[in-house]
């Protein structure tokens, strides 16, 4: 009886902690697929980088503007702007036109974030 | 207190019967480091080799750390002690630049990032046991190899060249470093009223409007500091291959009667001795410097590992992750591939790929989906004339119908009108692509 007893009380506990686990594992598979986002979201932000720098922090005194930390809907106006030819511009009109609406809002957010 | 010694031996026999994953998973560690994860030589972390460290080696080294948060080891094989661009390379010619203003170190990659840097280079590659053998004679393992070996010149197309490149007297000048600085040379010998006259090879080549700022910048600095001289470019093209309008503009308003552009000249030989050209329909011509650029394919490294594997030039690659199709695990970046339509052999490209590349290599390793759908950008500024540059900019996106990056319907263009402003921008885009690949 006692032995059933411990091992009920064991199963119970076994069972309690594989759904922890699975939690755990949920978890990090979310995670992981947030991971996966922020890698493909780095991955755009960086076709911006040979010009304005890695991260958007552009080499200090130069004539690129430095997009680390801009305000997200600023920067996004801007590149609405550039696209639509209302802010004139020597490349950029040309480069904005190849992203679509949501690509440069994911850049926009992502810079933002950068200090 | 039996309860509590319950509680865990029951806990240790499911963790035991969940595994290693299990544990691990739970410790945090990413899923992605144990299901894709193997690694060379019984290390604890991923092994990337990259090779060559121009502009797609050093940025695609220094992305997988950035990308990976530190988490993959990369090492860069490299025999130069520094990095030299070959964008800016023709201002030192023209005597604007220094090779000091186009030389950057690989310490940022060193201190900054982590990347073990190896000054060697590689002799052979094994696919099979993943492994590059070096010519000091140790060898690396890795889990992914990548490649970014640049261009080597096909010197049988033009009779007599690879001597007369030996000996020093008809260079190209086409991989910035002691060629600049020998051509350099030449052009301040040479007297005013000389000719000076650059060949260009049938494309793909290296940086296609390389050559036409090169004679722009000639014709510049002669005007400056030799005014009865003469450019002249002799084209194996029927015309010019990128900004044509632009440079021809330039060329009618800055040096009329000192700049002349002949189309459908191809070279097939030289003559040292004489400083001639010959061509398979013109006139031969003679020049007191002669600059002739080699028709190009991959790098050696490639062709010897059997990776160029388009018209035995050029290296096929999967364009999602820049994969060799001939090996497995084997990346190839930057001017050594046969391009996707519209994809041009420039520094800003390799440093695009890399990026792409850097990122599917991350995932993969992480276990992860690579990206379906990466995207490339390109500009290349040049200049005409000691201030004033002209671009030619483009947006590429994979489009997984075709396997292929296309160019973005609407996207890209070239300059209005040449500028001093865009001059101004084309030397902060060189800082700023030197800092984004090696600081």
């Amino acid at each position: 009886m006692n032995a059933v007893k411990s091992l009920g009380a064991e199963a119970s506990l076994a069972w309690r902690f594989s759904l922890g686990m699975l939690l755990a594992l949920a978890a990090t598979a979310a995670s992981a697929a947030s991971d996966a986002q922020q890698l493909r979201t780095r991955a755009l932000a960086a076709t911006c980088a040979q010009c304005h720098g890695t991260d958007g922090v552009a080499v200090q005194g130069e004539a690129m503007t430095r997009l680390a930390g801009m305000p997200k809907d600023f920067m996004l106006t801007q590149l609405l702007a550039f696209r639509t030819g209302q802010r004139s511009a020597t490349v950029m009109h040309q480069i904005t036109r190849g992203y679509s609406q949501e690509q440069l809002q994911e850049v926009a957010q992502y810079f933002s974030t950068r200090k | 207190m039996k309860n509590t010694f319950k509680d865990l031996s029951g806990r240790r026999r499911l963790l035991q019967g969940m595994g290693r994953v299990g544990v691990l998973a739970a410790a945090g560690a990413p899923l992605g480091w144990l299901a894709g994860c193997a690694t060379a030589g019984g290390g604890s972390r991923a092994q990337v080799v990259v090779v060559g460290g121009g502009f797609g080696g050093a940025t695609v080294a220094k992305y997988i750390r950035l990308f990976s948060n530190q988490g993959i080891s990369v090492t860069l094989v490299e025999p130069n002690k520094a990095f030299i661009s070959c964008p800016i390379s023709n201002l030192v010619l023209s005597g604007t630049s220094t090779m000091a203003d186009i030389t950057t170190p690989y310490n940022g990659l060193t201190g900054r990032h982590g990347v073990r840097m190896v000054h060697d280079t590689v002799v052979s590659i094994d696919a099979a046991k993943r492994e590059v053998r070096l010519a000091g004679g140790s060898s690396l393992s890795y889990d992914k190899l990548v490649l970014s070996p640049g261009i080597d010149m096909m010197w049988k197309n033009i009779e007599g060249l690879q001597a007369a490149n030996a000996s020093g007297q008809i260079l190209h000048a086409w991989k910035a470093g002691a060629e600049t600085v020998a051509l350099r040379a030449q052009l301040e010998a040479m007297p005013n009223g000389g000719t000076y006259a650059i060949t260009i090879p049938e494309g793909p080549y290296r940086c296609p409007p390389g050559p036409y700022e090169r004679a722009s910048v000639v014709a510049a600095y002669f005007k400056r500091a030799k005014p009865r001289s003469k450019v002249l470019i002799l084209d194996a093209n029927p015309d010019v291959t990128s900004k044509g309008a632009l440079f021809k503009k330039a060329w009618a308003e800055l040096y009329p009667g000192m700049l002349e552009y002949r189309g459908q000249h191809k070279a097939v030989a030289v003559d040292a001795r004489t400083k001639t050209v010959k061509f398979e329909v013109n006139e031969d011509v003679r020049a007191d410097v002669l600059n002739v650029l080699p028709y190009m394919r991959a790098g050696d490294l490639a062709v010897n590992a059997g990776l160029a594997n388009a018209n035995a030039r050029w290296c096929h690659v999967n364009f999602l992750n820049f994969e060799s199709t001939a090996a497995k695990n084997v990346h190839v970046i930057g001017d050594s591939i046969q391009v996707a339509p519209g994809m041009p052999k420039s520094g800003h490209m390799a440093n695009s790929q890399a990026k792409v590349t850097a990122a599917a290599i991350v995932a993969e390793l992480k276990g992860w989906e690579i990206n379906p759908q990466p995207m490339l950008a390109n500009v290349c500024m040049s200049f005409v004339d000691d201030a004033q540059v002209v671009h030619v900019a483009s947006v590429h996106e994979y489009v997984p119908a075709q396997k292929t990056f296309l160019a973005v319907a609407g996207s890209g263009g070239v300059s209005n009108a040449r500028s001093e402003l865009e001059g101004t921008y084309a030397r902060s885009w060189a800082k700023n692509i030197w800092s984004d690949a090696l600081l």
